[in-house]
C-alpha cells in the first residue's frame, strides 16, 4: 500500500514545484519579452540580446578587476567603518540620559542632510583619491547606524540591566552579552538603511570625480553614447543591490536568530 | 524642558567647534570657514532671490515625483494585494526591481531628459515607488482574513471593500511607506541636481563649489539639512492626522 500513497504525493510535489517556477519566471520572461518586442523603437534602447553580449563583453574583462572590484572594495571600507563609528559611538550617546539629550538635536541635523551633498564638501578636504571615496560613504552610513543603536541602547530591558548588575556580569562581558545583543535588532535596521545609501554613495562619488569605479564608467560609457553597454552597467548596478540585501538578509536572519526565535519580532 | 535646553547646548558646542577649529588653524580655513562665516553667507543667501527659486524648484521635482510615485504605488499594491495569484506571480520582478539603486538611472535619465525637471522625476519616482509599495502590500496582507470573508458575504462591492476595509486596516502601512519615501525621494532630489544638473539646490551646491564659494557650500549644506528636518517634521505630522482614529496614535497622545 505505501508505495501507491507515495506516487500521488510524489506527483503532488513535481506539480507543486512547476506552479512554483511558473509563479518565479512567469513575468519576468513577459517583461523581457515585451522589452524585446519594443526594442528596435528607440536609439536608447537596445535589444535584450544586444545588452546581454555588452554585459559579458563588458564586465567580463579587465574591467572586472579595474573599476568593479575596487568599488566594491571601497563599498566594503566604508561600511565596516561607519559600522564601527556608529555602534561605538551610538552605544556610549545611548548609555547616557544626559550625552543624549545633548547630541540628539546635532545628529538628527546631520542625518537630515541629504548624504550626496557632502560629496563637493569632502572632495574639498580629502581630494579626489580612495580616502575620499570611502570618507563620503561613511559620512552617509554612520547616521542610521548611530540614530538606530542609541534607540536600541536606550530601549534596553531593564529588568534584564538590573539583573545583570545583581549577578556582577560588567565590562566586556555586559557589553557583548548584554548591550550589544539586546540593541542588535535595532542596530541591523540601522545597518540596512546604511547599506541602500551606501550603494549610492560608491556610485556618485565615483561620477563625480574619478577614473575609475562603476559609476565612472557607466558614466562615460553614457558620455560616448554606448548605449548597450550603459544598459548592462544598469544591470550590473541592479545585480549588486540585489545581491547585497540579499547577503544581507542571509546575515540578518543568522544575527537575529534569537530575536525571531522568541516571539518578541511578532509583537 | 531640561532636554531643550541640553539640546540647545550641543548645538552651542556644535557651533563653538566650528569656530574653534579653523580659528586655532587645525584645520586650513579655505576649506573650512568658521561657524560666524558660515552663518553670515547663509543670511545673505536668505535674503537674496536665488536660494529661494532653487529651492522652489527642489521642492517641486520632490513633492511632484513623491505624488507621482505615491499614486502609482498605492493602485499597484492594493491591486497587486487583492487580487488572488497575482501577489505570487509579480513577487519575483519586485524583488529584482527593488533593490536597483536609483542613481543606476543617472545615466539613462541624463540621455532622456537631460539636466530638467525629467531627470530629478525619473530618480524620484523610482526611489519612492517601492517604498511605498511595499508597505501597501504588508498593508493589505493585514487585512483580517474574517473581516474579509463578512464582507463578501454581505455583497460588498469589490470598490467598497478596498474602501471601507482594505484601505483603513493598510492606512497605517501606508503611511509608514510615505514617511520613508519622502525622505528617500529628498536625497534623490538633491542628488539629481547634484550629478545631472537639473536647477535647484543641488545645481546651487555644484556651481558654487566649482566656483571655490566654500563658505556658500557650507551654508547651502546647512539649508539642505533644515529642509531635511522640516520635510520630516511635515510628514510625520501628516501621519499623525491622518491616523488621529488609530489606536496606536490615539494611546500616544493619552500617555
Amino acid at each position: 500500500m505505501k508505495p501507491r500513497r507515495t506516487v500521488p504525493g510524489r506527483r503532488a510535489a513535481v506539480w507543486d514545484r512547476g506552479v512554483r517556477t511558473v509563479r518565479l519566471l512567469a513575468l519576468p520572461v513577459a517583461l523581457v519579452l515585451v522589452w524585446w518586442a519594443v526594442s528596435g523603437s528607440s536609439f536608447y534602447l537596445p535589444s535584450p540580446v544586444r545588452v546581454g553580449q555588452a554585459f559579458a563583453e563588458t564586465w567580463f574583462s579587465e574591467r572586472l578587476a579595474e573599476d568593479v572590484v575596487p568599488s566594491v572594495g571601497r563599498l566594503l571600507a566604508g561600511y565596516a567603518l561607519a559600522g564601527l563609528l556608529g555602534v561605538g559611538l551610538g552605544v556610549l550617546i545611548g548609555s547616557s540620559a544626559r550625552l543624549r539629550a545633548t547630541m540628539e538635536p546635532v545628529l538628527e541635523f546631520f542625518r537630515a542632510i541629504p548624504p550626496p551633498v557632502l560629496v563637493p564638501l569632502i572632495m574639498l578636504l580629502a581630494g579626489i583619491d580612495t580616502p575620499m571615496k570611502v570618507l563620503v560613504i561613511v559620512s552617509g552610513c554612520v547616521w542610521p547606524i548611530l540614530l538606530n543603536t542609541v534607540e536600541g541602547v536606550r530601549a534596553l530591558d531593564e529588568v534584564l540591566a538590573d539583573t545583570c548588575r545583581m549577578y556582577g556580569v560588567r565590562g566586556a562581558s555586559r557589553m557583548r552579552r548584554f548591550v550589544l545583543r539586546g540593541a542588535s535588532p535595532q542596530i541591523m535596521t540601522g545597518l540596512r538603511q546604511a547599506l541602500s545609501i551606501g550603494i549610492i554613495l560608491m556610485v556618485i562619488s565615483e561620477m563625480f570625480a574619478s577614473s575609475s569605479g562603476l559609476g565612472f564608467t557607466i558614466v562615460l560609457f553614457q558620455r560616448q553614447f554606448q548605449i548597450a553597454e550603459m544598459w548592462s552597467g544598469i544591470l550590473l548596478l541592479g545585480l549588486l543591490g540585489l545581491g547585497l540585501s540579499v547577503l544581507f538578509r542571509r546575515v540578518e536572519r543568522w544575527v537575529l536568530s534569537w530575536y525571531y526565535g522568541s516571539g518578541v519580532a511578532r509583537a | 524642558m531640561t532636554r531643550l535646553l541640553y539640546g540647545l547646548a550641543g548645538l552651542g558646542g556644535l557651533l563653538a567647534l566650528l569656530e574653534a577649529v579653523p580659528r586655532l588653524g587645525l584645520v586650513d580655513e579655505r576649506f573650512l570657514p568658521p561657524a560666524s562665516l558660515i552663518l553670515s553667507t547663509l543670511g545673505a543667501q536668505l535674503a537674496a532671490p536665488q536660494l529661494w527659486i532653487a529651492l522652489g524648484e527642489t521642492m517641486g521635482g520632490w513633492a511632484l515625483g513623491l505624488a507621482m510615485a505615491f499614486c502609482a504605488a498605492v493602485v499597484a499594491g492594493v491591486v497587486i494585494g487583492i487580487v488572488p495569484g497575482l501577489r505570487a506571480l509579480t513577487n519575483s520582478t519586485i524583488e529584482f526591481l527593488r533593490p536597483i539603486p536609483s542613481v543606476a538611472l543617472v545615466p539613462l535619465a541624463t540621455l532622456l531628459f537631460g539636466p530638467s525637471l525629467g531627470s530629478t522625476l525619473m530618480l524620484v519616482v523610482y526611489a519612492a515607488f517601492w517604498q511605498v509599495l511595499i508597505q501597501v502590500l504588508y498593508g493589505v496582507a493585514a487585512v483580517d482574513a474574517v473581516a474579509y470573508d463578512t464582507a463578501r458575504s454581505y455583497g460588498l462591492s469589490a470598490w467598497s471593500r478596498v474602501r471601507h476595509l482594505v484601505w483603513p486596516t493598510a492606512l497605517p502601512y501606508v503611511m509608514t511607506g510615505l514617511r520613508l519615501a519622502a525622505a528617500v525621494a529628498f536625497i534623490l532630489a538633491v542628488t539629481a541636481e547634484l550629478v545631472i544638473g537639473s536647477p535647484g539646490l543641488g545645481a546651487e551646491i555644484q556651481v558654487a563649489q566649482s566656483s571655490g564659494a566654500v563658505p556658500t557650500v557650507y551654508a547651502l549644506i546647512v539649508v539642505a539639512g533644515v529642509v531635511g528636518i522640516a520635510v520630516n517634521a511635515a510628514v510625520r505630522l501628516l501621519e499623525r492626522r491622518v491616523l488621529a482614529w488609530h489606536p496606536a496614535v490615539r494611546s500616544e497622545v493619552a500617555a
